[in-house]
């Protein structure tokens, strides 16, 4: 635990300890240190291909999927000090606790309350008093209540790009998870709608722990706490986000972040 | 040559387009030679045939009268071995192309699989005749019976199941597998409520397309020894008594559509080739009507899905 100027507690939520990955021969992470806080929002940045996804995805072990892939090092996920990435904890326990939001909405074929309530239904959760109630909340809590109540039987695909992906907002946060991964959740959108998902994730994280990659400096600016910039698959510096965008320490951060690079 | 001359880049254009209008041609000739020749043959069996397609034609048992016979043990027979085939093939077709897809890893002995599967959609019918009659008729002992015949059927299409699954699935996003296993769906949730939703329309039509080879495959089930000449129907499969269903006719001698077809054109009668064309037209409507469902079914289940 560390303490700001201002006193601010900060808890640290997940710490990549030496985290390395690999797929197959390729390693795409290195060694990365790297904490997450409690309550805060993190963003990745760096230039494609710096494995910014791929920092991202060992978070919920998404890699597990997919024959080849190899981890070294660990996630630490507090408060009680697990390592997401052992091979004794289950993967899907650690996605029942992590949630995840994709680059383009991928809302399933059915309808938009079966999209919210499909994470609770898959923890057993089949009563429909107690899905109205948290598919409701989701909804709400994703600002599209609103626009959707009265259609909730409608197919989640009827509804526009930014819509869908505050959908797909809904339904990670529908089960309660302790963080969620947003990878460039705005890349596929409109202004109007990225302006209305970065709304949304300032207001998550009063919350929910948050960690984001982005493509867009001014968006990693306008939501985040904290900022890490990636470069070939190395941490090159991490801290809070005005002190990398106003005083970076090291020089490719700068070069980065001022456009000279990237 | 001036690259800029209008006249001759009008001149490239125009001898571009001749070779256009060539092709369009010679395609149009080739696709009329298959559609005209089904056409042809088509409306030769139906003015044939027609004379004898009455109600009795098809609640008629066969006769040696061939004004009195008529097609009855025969299109029940193919009804309850197409029936008996589908049963078999699509839980197992299925449950084989759902486990290649999501569980099976991906390594030598999986491709070794994959490509003997697809092979086998192209060993001859007549050679699983030949092993039905090993192994069902006489090692399993299961006789010259519809289930015989239904489970020789499955075996022929089960490749045909294997693949539309396969195929249908791979048409799902990966995005889609991602978004069910980042909310912490296990592996059999995922193929319970998303892949196997998503895949129906394409496997059902995968299923429909093998069973419309199937009503038409005649040497297999001549092979497994499947009558001629049959004057009686299987036992029906509801009874008065609990528990109302039967199971009987599974084991039951039968004949089926295109083998009561094959009888009545060795016949040297005129009047029996005219049966033969009217069980032909049926024969036909049969596998027609079997394609139209898929259309339907495809159109009905892929409505939700836009990918
Ligand atoms: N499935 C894979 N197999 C092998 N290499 C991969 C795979 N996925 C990504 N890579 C490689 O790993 C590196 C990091 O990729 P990653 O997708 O994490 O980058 P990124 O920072 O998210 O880029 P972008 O901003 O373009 O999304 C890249 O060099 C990429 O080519
Ligand atoms: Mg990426």
């Amino acid at each position: 635990m560390e303490t700001t100027a201002n006193a601010e507690q900060l808890v640290a939520k997940a710490q990549a300890q030496n985290l390395s990955f690999y797929y197959s021969d390729y390693q795409a992470l290195k060694s990365i240190n790297m904490t997450v806080h409690e309550k805060k929002v993190t963003a990745l940045i760096g230039p494609s291909g710096c494995g910014k996804s791929t920092l991202l995805r060992c978070f919920n072990r998404m890699h597990d999927l997919y024959p080849g892939n190899r981890y070294e090092g660990g996630i630490r996920l507090h408060p009680d000090n697990t390592d997401l990435l052992s091979p004794d904890v289950d993967p899907i326990e650690v996605r029942m606790r992590i949630s995840m939001v994709f680059q383009k909405p991928n809302p399933f074929p059915k309808s938009i309350y079966e999209n919210v309530a499909y994470g609770l239904r898959v923890r057993g959760v089949n009563k429909r008093v107690i899905l109205d109630e948290k598919v409701e909340e989701a909804l709400r809590d994703a600002a599209l209540w609103d626009e959707v109540k009265e259609r909730l039987d409608d197919l989640a695909s009827n509804l526009s790009g930014g819509q869908q992906q505050r959908l797909c907002i809904a339904r990670a946060l529908a089960t309660e998870p302790e963080m969620i991964l947003f990878d460039e959740p705005t890349s596929a959108l409109d202004p109007i709608a990225t302006a209305n998902i970065e709304e949304l994730i300032s207001e998550l994280k009063e919350k929910v722990t948050i960690l984001i990659v982005t493509h867009n400096m001014q968006q990693a600016a306008r939501v985040s706490d904290f900022t890490a910039y990636m470069y070939l698959g190395e941490l090159v510096e991490f801290g809070a986000t005005d002190q990398i965008f106003i005083k970076p320490q090291k020089k490719e951060t700068e070069d980065y972040i001022t456009g000279r690079f990237g | 040559m001036d690259l800029r001359d209008i006249q001759s880049i009008r001149a490239v254009i125009a001898r571009g387009k001749r070779w256009d209008v060539i092709f369009s041609l010679l395609g149009l000739l080739a696709l009329m030679t298959g559609v005209l020749t089904f056409v042809a043959l088509f409306a030769d069996m139906t003015i044939q045939g027609a004379p004898r397609l009455s109600l009795d034609f098809f609640t008629n048992f066969p006769s040696r009268r061939a004004g009195e016979a008529g097609i009855l043990s025969a299109w029940v027979g193919t009804t309850l071995v197409m029936l008996t085939t589908a049963m078999a093939a699509v839980p197992l077709g299925v449950a084989a192309g759902v486990y290649l897809e999501e569980y099976a890893p991906k390594n030598w002995v999986t491709d070794v699989i994959e490509i003997n599967v697809t092979n086998l959609a192209g060993v001859p019918s007549i050679v699983y005749g030949l092993l039905a009659l090993g192994l069902f008729v006489y090692q399993f002992g299961l006789g010259q019976s519809i289930l015989s015949a239904g489970l020789t059927l499955a075996l022929l299409i089960l490749p045909i199941v294997i693949v539309a699954t396969r195929e249908s699935i791979r048409a799902i996003p990966q995005v889609i597998r991602e978004g069910a296993y980042a909310l912490g769906a296990t592996p059999w949730q995922t193929v319970r409520d998303h892949i196997l939703p998503y895949s129906s329309a394409g496997i059902l039509t995968g299923v429909i397309i093998g069973m419309a080879r199937a009503i038409g495959e005649t040497a297999p089930i001549i092979t497994i020894g499947a009558l001629t000449f049959i004057a009686f129907l299987p036992p029906a499969p509801y009874q008065e008594t609990l528990p109302f269903f039967n199971f009987d006719w599974l084991m039951a001698p039968f004949t089926v559509m295109p083998i009561q077809m094959f009888n009545w054109t060795s016949r040297p009668e005129a009047a029996f080739q005219a049966n033969a064309a009217a069980a032909g037209f049926v024969l036909v409507l049969m596998t027609l009507a079997m394609n139209g469902l898929a259309i339907f079914l495809r159109y009905r289940l892929r409505r939700n899905i836009k990918w």
